[in-house]
């Protein structure tokens, strides 16, 4: 080969390189090891984690099942190394498979339209934010405190750089819910966005519509995130929102230390064009065949440049194909019953302990302690291995000895009986 | 009327929701071990009526709808990639394997740190080896990817111009940089200045002399360059921009031409991101989901997104924590540490290959594109005359005259069995082929590539209708992209099923099989 | 292909018919054809207030977009609302049916700075 392109040597690939930036030594970098040695270095790192835990642990992340067909679809070379389907006539399977998400999720929602995936919900949120600034041309953003924390630091350094207010308002200190008096005493004409979570940071669900209402009376739009989806189960959608950004990781999405996860945005059909990322739409071919392609790919980075709707490119295809085959597996009556379970969990539990918040609430709730500390509370639990609720004196110090608890379908009766018994001791 | 004519390979697959009918499931919880508590009562008037739409069907209906959808599908497991800047190589299943362990894959990112010392070394290992490869001082792994990590690396730039006293106000950005250069400048609240290549399609010292003023925040270069060449000038255009306190932002999408040969940070760059994705050969599923560190030199290293991993050592042990405290970082650019499961799969790659093997393959990756670009300089117009790394351009000024652009030979290259390379892309490049098959490939797949290439060539001249007319052996044909943008239809509704249903017969060009009824 | 010799051009392509003080704006043939199958337009609403020289809008088809230049300054007063269902119309008469706005001008010596018919075709002609 090296004949064939007339070089003398494999160094003269690279003799445009100026020998000043040329790396002069081997990388420090241990020499290859074999796929058994690589297994057994990961087996090592994974027993170093929590293995066989019972785990109370939501706060955006959730343990639900995986079906095993989840990982049998995506595992296929076809989909799990495949390229962006730009190529129409050689991508049909990735593209019909993102058409039907984008279906499921106007499904689940109430939106009209919904794009291929987001990172994850935690940029969905900012995106969403930016979004309402284009569609209403203002500028301020109003984002509720019961917002998963991380989301809220996330749009902060999103919304900083764009000059961009961010303000927080407050949440009932006895329901849970959202200060509605708060909120409308910060709303103006200036307002582009409310964003609130729903079941929010404390698992209190809000009114989704009142605080609509109350945005749409301003002129500003009503933006509302999701953190646990499978709550969109058996909860009314939000009718009244404009834009929807959430959180896809409990459908079949390993917690997997944090990501990769999928994040969603949805919104009305009158935005489509202010949506980011891409966008799979339905067409036909030369025969009249029915077929798929990425659509309005002039909001993107590609084509729009510095005017672009966002720079994303590289979104999470994969790993909402798993949400897509976790949705279309349980159905209809499956998401249902899946989230009817979850709420019996919680309330097993939450009915045994001291709560905080006196709102309805899904499968997460805050626990109070009211001798112990929670994160004594903790340690004890962790002897039972028991990995016990979050803390959240970092982030809601007003909250004092507190402890956000989740449920899932997953935890066992006789782990929160456990749980019940140290928390209470 | 008959419903299924034809293999599934060329059937007219019904959507999932087209399949659907109430009833059929394809899930099964357990019973419940504690009351089942009544959504009515619990939620009050906030209960959903039913999901309208939502599919039901069976797991073996599940099964075979994704079976056949994938078998449409092109994939690196089925052939070779060429695309420029994708940097398309084989991705190992080992990493697939260890991603899912239990420990890793369950690990949640808020479980006590002594119970996920595990997953902190995996992320200590890959920063480490990661500054190792760029020769730069500090790095992030939060970016989810490429562009996620270039607003990253933007925003850096901009708190240490800040606390500096000045933010400045615009960024410079080639001609021939992709398009999430610019876009990611704007959405970091920076005007965007185009920096116009010179002859050769690098960048131009005297323009960029000219542009550089106080009110620069950074440049943002790709190296080597969107036409795969290496910037020769990158030191003396690093000393332009520092010696009026601005920076250089390097796009380190053509990390697979560099690594373990020369280090971005030994030629002068302030910060870059690298595409996991890509150089590090975690899969692309599609379209994601990517990884996109950022690293940075020691002065950008306090703003760094929180938290950052610290190591110690507690009785002879490793001991690793999350540090918060980092008053003048930029905040976070996601929820929790980063898409950790890629990050897994780009370690078990660099652990594989070693540092001699990272470098072997660098060598493999430059050695394959320039044996495509010299057996196909024959055939196909060279712009520009330089050396070329990892990838090389050409265009279609050849073909353009027989009415044929690069277009319609990436998709008569379909029909050969190959994916298309990068068409139109650089910018700079008018009607641009942009070819990287990178280390993956064997001579014998390369010259399958050329061989096919070299075949179109000879066919534009021959019967050029049969490239513009392509693909012809595909699942479907060129599709209406014009009605998809005119009309836009992003999803499924039932009162649409009607019109849309398609025939069971899906019409293939020149075989003759005609509809049903 | 016809440019019509009572309309102005420029560089950009656009073109202007002034009627009074009105003035009639859209782009031209060249243009649409440079660009392709038109998919959409955006166009600005009624009372904005256009700047001569600066962007008012765009045109897009499926793999372009081009930003659209006020020939003139003035008033928004019409908006060829067809456009919005049925941008196609631009591709097949962008010279009449397929305006784009129309405008209350301000100050009528704006329009001597555009180019003619002729100056126009023989600028696409130098640039093909």
């Amino acid at each position: 080969m090296l004949d064939a392109c007339s070089l003398a040597s494999a160094e003269d690939l690279f003799r445009q390189i100026p020998a000043e930036a040329r790396l002069k030594r081997p990388l420090a970098l241990a020499p290859g090891k074999s796929e058994y040695e690589i297994a057994e270095y990961f087996r090592s790192l994974a027993q170093k984690n929590a293995n066989g835990y019972a785990s109370f642990l939501g706060a955006g992340v959730y343990n639900h099942y995986r079906p095993v067909v989840v990982d049998t679809v995506v595992s296929r070379g076809e989909f799990l190394t495949s390229y962006t389907p730009y190529q129409s006539e050689i991508s049909q399977g990735t593209l019909t498979a993102i058409f039907e998400f984008q279906t499921m999720i106007c499904q689940l929602t109430g939106m009209d339209v919904a794009n291929a995936s987001m990172y994850d919900g935690s940029t969905a949120v900012p995106e969403a934010a930016m979004m309402a600034v284009r569609v209403t041309g203002r500028h301020r953003i109003l984002v509720a405190r019961s917002v998963h924390p991380e989301y809220r630091e996330v749009l902060r350094s999103y919304a900083r750089n764009q000059g961009l207010p961010v303000e927080e308002f407050g949440y009932d200190a006895e329901t849970g819910q959202i200060d509605l008096a708060d909120l409308e005493s910060k709303l103006n004409g200036e307002t582009a966005c409310v964003i609130l979570q729903c079941p929010n940071f404390f698992g209190i669900v809000e009114d989704a519509n009142a605080v609509a209402g109350l945005a749409h009376s301003q002129g500003a739009l009503a933006v509302y995130t999701f953190t646990e989806a499978v709550s969109l189960g058996i909860l009314a959608p939000p009718a009244a929102a404009d834009i929807v950004a959430g959180e896809l990781q409990s459908f079949a999405i390993s917690p997997s230390y944090g990501g990769p996860f999928a994040g969603i945005i949805a919104t009305r059909e009158k935005f489509i064009r202010q949506l980011p990322g891409r966008l799979v739409g339905q067409t036909v071919d030369t025969h009249g065949n029915r077929a798929f392609c990425l659509t309005l790919a002039t909001r993107e980075q590609h084509i729009r440049r510095e005017k672009a709707t966002s720079n994303i490119c590289t979104n999470q295809a994969l790993i909402a194909l798993m949400a897509t085959v976790f949705m279309e597996l349980y159905g209809k009556e499956g998401l249902r019953e899946l989230a009817v379970q979850n709420l019996s969990k919680a309330h097993y539990l939450g009915d045994k302990v001291k709560r905080r918040f006196t709102g309805s609430y899904f499968n997460e709730f805050v626990a109070t302690g009211d001798g112990a500390p929670v994160s004594e509370l903790n340690s004890k639990l962790l002897e039972r291995r028991i990995i016990g609720g979050l803390p959240l004196e970092r982030h809601y110090p007003e909250l004092g000895n507190a402890a956000l608890v989740c449920a899932t379908e997953m935890t066992k009766r006789s782990d929160m009986d456990a749980f019940a018994e140290t928390f209470n001791a | 009327m008959i419903r299924n004519v034809r293999p599934h390979i060329t059937r007219n697959e019904e959507l999932i929701f087209e399949r659907s009918s109430p009833g059929k499931k394809g899930y099964q919880l357990p019973d419940l071990d504690v009351p089942e508590i009544d959504p009515a009562k619990a939620l009050g008037g906030l209960v959903r009526d039913e999901i309208e739409g939502f599919p039901e069907v069976s797991e073996v209906e599940v099964i075979r709808h994704f079976t056949r959808l994938s078998t449409w599908n092109y994939a690196i497991d089925l052939g070779m990639y060429p695309l420029g800047s994708c940097t398309m190589k084989y991705n190992p299943r080992i990493n697939e394997a260890v991603a899912r362990l239990g420990g890793l894959a369950w690990a949640h990112p808020y479980q006590p740190e002594a119970l996920a010392q595990g997953a902190m070394e995996a992320i200590a290992r890959l920063e480490d080896a990661l500054c190792e490869i760029t020769g730069l001082d500090a790095i992030t792994l939060q970016p989810a990817a490429g562009a996620h990590g270039e607003l990253t690396g933007i925003l850096l730039v901009r708190a240490y111009h800040e606390a500096n006293g000045n933010p400045r106000k615009h960024i410079l950005v080639p001609d021939s940089a992709h398009g999430t250069n610019p876009a990611t400048a704007g959405i970091a609240g920076y005007q965007v200045r185009n920096l116009k290549s010179n002859d050769q399609g690098m960048i131009d010292l005297e323009e960029l002399a000219k542009a550089v003023t106080e009110d620069t925040a950074a440049l943002m270069v790709t190296n080597p360059n969107t036409l795969g060449v290496f910037e020769e000038n990158i030191a003396r255009a690093v000393e332009v921009l520092h010696a009026k306190g601005a920076m250089v932002y390097m796009d380190g999408a053509n990390m697979n031409a560099l690594v373990g040969i020369a280090r971005p940070g030994d030629f002068g760059v302030d910060v870059m991101h690298i595409n996991l994705h890509k150089t590090f050969s975690t899969p692309h599923g599609g379209g994601g989901p990517g990884g996109g560190p950022v690293a940075v030199r020691s002065h950008l290293e306090p703003y760094l997104p929180v938290p950052r991993l610290r190591r110690g050592s507690q009785d002879g042990q490793e001991v690793f924590q999350w540090d918060y405290n980092f008053p003048h970082a930029i905040g976070k650019v996601r929820a929790f540490y980063g898409n950790f499961g890629v990050l897994v799969r780009a370690l078990a790659y660099i652990l594989a290959h070693g540092g001699p093997g990272l470098r072997n393959a660098t060598v493999d990756a430059v050695m394959n594109a320039n044996y495509i670009r010299h057996r196909l300089r024959p055939w196909f117009d060279l712009p520009y005359d330089r050396p070329n790394m990892h990838e090389v351009v050409f265009s279609d000024d050849r073909q353009a005259t027989k009415g044929v652009r690069t277009g319609d030979i990436a998709k008569r290259l379909i029909d050969y069995g190959y994916h298309p390379y990068t068409v139109s892309f650089p910018l700079i490049v008018h009607g641009a082929l942009m070819i990287e098959p990178t280390e993956t490939e064997s001579k014998l797949e390369l010259d399958g590539f050329i061989d096919a290439m070299i075949s179109i060539a000879r066919e534009i001249d021959s019967d050029p209708q049969l490239v513009l007319k392509a693909p012809h052996l595909t699942r479907t044909s060129r599709v209406d992209e014009v009605s998809a943008a005119r009309k836009p239809v992003v999803r499924w509704t039932p009162a649409r099923a009607s019109e849309t249903s398609p025939a069971p017969d899906l019409v293939v060009a020149g075989d003759g099989i005609r509809r049903s009824d | 292909m016809n440019y019509p010799e009572d309309y102005r051009y420029t560089k950009e392509h656009e073109w202007v018919h002034l009627a009074g003080d009105t003035a009639t704006i859209g782009i031209t043939f060249h243009a649409q054809e440079e660009l392709g199958d038109i998919v959409y337009v955006d166009l600005p609403k009624v009372g904005k207030k256009l700047e001569k020289g600066k962007s008012f809008g765009s045109v897009e088809s499926v793999k372009a977009v081009s930003d659209i230049y006020a020939p003139v300054s003035g008033e928004v007063i019409e908006v060829n609302e067809g456009l919005a269902t049925a941008p196609e119309k631009l591709n097949e008469d962008p010279h009449k049916a397929a305006w784009l706005i129309k405008v209350r001008v301000d100050g009528s010596a704006d329009f001597k700075n555009l180019l003619s018919a002729a100056d126009y075709q023989s600028y696409i002609g130098a640039e093909t």
